[in-house]
């Protein structure tokens, strides 16, 4: 029963979602206001339609309903609660559902916001947020229907593919979705805005909080991949240039740019055409990524379902928003009045910089994950695209972006001064020149760029610090001068100094993975092995049953140096339903490295083949990316997202923003 | 662009015309558009790897020493373990095989008669060294290119080993 209503309420759900996309037009055609304030109502239920619908999937999981095809494959009744949960979106149907819900979500919070829309450009948006809910809630139902029932029932299911049944599904997906998705309402709100033909400041913010609400799940679910893949995978890495990662990078990369352009869209009225044309690519790249992943047309390393049907489908999905987006901007894109023009050395010719860097290395990106797909149409010939190639391209073009950033962020609007600029950021390049030499110095050769990629992590963080000492010192005089000025200090500028510090932190971790080292050994009890600056002494090996596995734990007593560290425990485990073996790692935290030890095959006379990484300064990594999405976070809270726009926005164009270098943004 | 653009020496004097801006703004893109242009072709040259089955090496008399990768089925019986592990085992499409070394810890989800990919160099006389072995996540799962290269072969049995659909995973399995 409770998997019925499910159904029907998503079959419910598409009805409502088809009045949403039309409906509010209509009534914005027709100058009917009862009519295009339907969509509100609209999305709304559509939401409710849609949670309910995910709850009684996710019911049926608790339950272990094997009546239900989707719960009979991926789900078993020995699992623990948690991932009896989790299962409900491991799988493609369950996925899609939760990315239709995530949808339905974004749609619902538009209607909900408080924040003073012009009435004509919700309309268009909630039409627009409507229009790709139809879709997405067409395919689910018509290709990927998590509520198909088997009849007989078969007895037990077939259990959640191991390697999932891990924590790393209850929050990666989630957030990831939440990024991906969010990003269809500034997609929506490009249409809206291209359909009415106008396009302002206001819109700039009203569209900025979602951006950074999407860019920052988006960042924490990236981030929360990488780990996952990280600690799951046994094999240390933590990017591998997969198309299915970098069809999650090139969303974050686009709407990166989005969020720099929308600032200079707010407070310049510039570059308003290409900021619409960011919001449409960013989607875009996001429907894109959908495509990739549940389509298989590329190989990844990851195991999809390649079901030709629903990859034909979402093409159709694709083609339909990317190139109906991209033909309403050709059309009306000249319509819009055109913003004003800057001088190139200023905060906004910095951020256009930015955005030609971004734009550009993301197009990098797209080209090595899609020539694959291009050269076997052509040719026929398969060729892989790898690491080699993402290194020697999307490398060079970050590295000038990111020794700039301290530059640009330290101009001032409209007419910066470089020079000054150049002076206040000498400093922290300084610092980070002679850290860069400090390094060099103390590791005795060895890898030379990795010492010049930690002094320009150091360069942002201190550039950061500077920057904001630098609004908040600097003319105030007496600690309570310090502290007021602190507090008046706009939020997003503390969420930018983050933000750009986070991404230094992020820098350090990765050029730090140079010093990485490995080991390779067959230990028996009482053997060790060294890398790095870590050893493992193999203490015992014995078996231990789980709730639907049976594992050989491994336990390693670990020494960094001289000093021991806490005992880790590696395990091989086969899981009894797929009878598919995992291995897990055993990881100790050592300040922000890590050693990470793995097992592999037992040997025939009893010693286990054990491999030992040092990773240095590896956590730098993710805490990088956790200080960026904090500084997101920051931002977003910003007081001026929080107020009536419409009138701010005014009264800020008729006072020009000061060109002095006033705690701007 | 802020550091290459001429700066006007006293920047109250001059003003930039409207067109000269304009101008500087598509220069500069277009530079940065040609830098990473150039930088993608020398990447396609020298980075692409391609994909073969055991057959093809074969048929196109690839030279000894080309990089590239490998896939087909695991043959039953050939995985041989040696000291320090090194591993020998023979790929086939069931009408060539080829022996493949390989050193280090294989992924959990290598087996006989199984789908693999590996990534390495031909060494000629049906010899190939393998520095990675990719596995998939899923136990049923059949890499395409694997797939592909059976049925060229004629020896596809849909059904034997159908891809699993299976989900959201994270990163994949290399060396």
């Amino acid at each position: 029963m409770i998997v019925e209503i499910g159904h029907f309420a998503l079959a419910l759900a598409l009805g409502v979602a088809v009045v949403q996309a039309l409906v509010p037009l209509w009534g914005v055609a027709r100058h009917d206001r009862a009519l295009a304030s339907v969509g509100t109502a609209a999305a709304i239920t559509c939401f409710l339609l849609v949670a309910l619908s995910f709850a009684a999937l996710v019911a049926s999981y608790v339950r272990s309903d094997f009546s239900v095809e989707n719960v009979a494959s991926n789900s078993h009744s020995a699992q623990p609660l948690i991932y009896k949960l989790t299962s409900a979106w491991g799988n493609h149907e369950g996925s899609m559902l939760l990315w239709v819900l995530i949808l339905t979500l974004f749609g619902a919070l538009v209607a909900l916001s408080r924040h003073s829309l012009p009435a004509r450009l919700r309309a268009g948006t909630l039409a627009a947020q409507g229009t790709i809910t139809v879709a997405f809630l067409a395919f689910t139902l018509l290709t990927s229907n998590p509520f198909r029932r088997l009849d007989p029932a078969p007895g037990e299911g077939q259990d959640l593919n191991p390697i999932l049944q891990d924590l790393g599904l209850a929050i990666h997906p989630p957030l990831l979705y939440v990024g991906y998705v969010g990003f269809s309402i500034t997609y929506a709100f490009a249409v809206a805005a291209l359909i009415d033909g106008r396009i302002d400041a206001v819109w700039a913010r009203a569209v900025r909080p979602w951006t950074l609400l999407a860019w920052v799940f988006l960042t924490l679910g990236i981030a929360m991949g990488s780990y996952w893949a990280y600690y799951e995978l046994g094999w240390g890495g933590w990017w591998f240039w997969d198309p299915v990662e970098n069809a999650s990078l090139m969303p974050w990369l686009a709407g990166t740019a989005l969020i720099h352009s929308t600032v200079v869209m707010e407070k310049r009225d510039a570059l308003k055409v290409w900021t619409i044309l960011l919001a449409i690519l960013t989607f875009s790249l996001s429907l894109l990524g959908t495509f990739i992943v549940r389509s298989g047309v590329l190989t990844s390393v990851h195991s999809f379902a390649s079901d030709p049907a629903r990859g034909l489908f979402i093409l159709a999905i694709l083609i339909f928003f990317v190139g109906g987006s991209l033909a309403l901007f050709a059309w009306r894109a000249p319509l819009l009045r055109q913003g004003g023009l800057f001088a190139p050395v200023s905060r906004e010719g910095a951020l256009v910089v930015n955005n030609v860097f971004i734009a550009t290395s993301c197009a990098t990106v797209f080209i090595g994950t899609l020539y694959p797909l291009v050269l076997e149409m052509l040719t026929g010939d398969k060729i892989s695209v790898g690491p080699p190639f993402f290194n020697a391209t999307f490398v060079p073009l970050l590295v000038p972006l990111l020794l700039i950033l301290p530059l640009g962020q330290s101009l001032a609007w409209k007419r910066g001064n470089l020079l000054g600029a150049a002076q206040r950021s000498a400093a922290a390049f300084g610092l980070g020149i002679l850290v860069a030499v400090g390094v060099l110095a103390y590791m005795r050769g060895g890898p030379v760029l990795a010492p010049l990629g930690i002094g320009l992590g150091v360069f942002l963080v201190t550039g950061a610090i500077f920057d904001l000492g630098e609004r908040i010192v600097a003319r105030a005089s007496g600690l309570r001068a310090v502290l007021s000025r602190a507090k008046g200090l706009p939020r997003s500028a503390w969420g930018t100094a983050f933000a750009h510090a986070g991404v230094g932190l992020s820098v350090i971790g990765v050029a730090a993975a140079a010093w990485s080292t490995e080991a390779i050994g067959i230990l028996k009890p009482g053997e060790s092995l060294t890398s790095g600056r870590y050893t493992v002494v193999l203490e015992s090996i014995t078996p231990r049953p789980g709730p639907n596995f049976r594992e050989d734990v491994v336990r390693f007593r670990i020494l960094s140096g001289e000093r021991p560290l806490k005992p880790v425990e590696a395990m091989k485990r086969v899981y009894t339903a797929r009878a598919m073996p995992t291995s897990e790692a055993g990881i100790r935290t050592d300040g922000l490295s890590q050693a990470y030890v793995n097992v592999g095959e037992m040997e025939g006379n009893g010693g286990i083949a054990v491999r030992l990484y040092d990773k240095p300064l590896i956590l730098l990594i993710w805490i990088g990316a956790l200080v960026m999405a904090f500084g997101g976070a920051l931002s977003l809270t910003d007081r001026r997202f929080r107020l009536a726009a419409p009138q701010r926005a005014k009264a800020a164009r008729a006072k020009p923003v000061p060109a002095a270098p006033q705690p701007a943004e | 662009m802020t550091a290459a653009e001429p700066l006007p020496p006293i920047a109250a004097k001059r003003r930039w015309t409207r067109k000269q801006r304009r101008l500087a703004l598509i220069a500069a893109a277009g530079f940065v558009l040609c830098l990473a242009a150039g930088l993608v072709l020398v990447a396609m040259r020298d980075t692409i790897v391609f994909f073969y089955g055991p057959t093809e090496i074969v048929e196109k008399g690839l030279a000894p020493g080309t990089r590239m990768r490998l896939g087909g089925l695991v043959e039953t019986g050939s995985v041989v373990r040696g000291p320090g592990q090194r591993v020998v085992f023979a790929i086939t499409d069931s009408k060539t095989t080829l022996n493949v070394t390989y050193q280090g810890l294989l992924p959990d989800l290598f087996r006989e008669g199984q789908g693999v990919v590996t990534e390495g160099v031909f060494e000629g006389a049906g010899r190939f060294r393998a520095d990675s072995v990719l596995a998939k996540h899923d136990e049923t799962y059949m890499p395409r290119e694997v797939a592909d290269t059976l049925k060229k072969q004629g020896h596809w049995q849909p059904g034997a080993t159908s891809p699993n659909p299976s989900p959201v995973t994270p990163s994949p399995v290399t060396k």
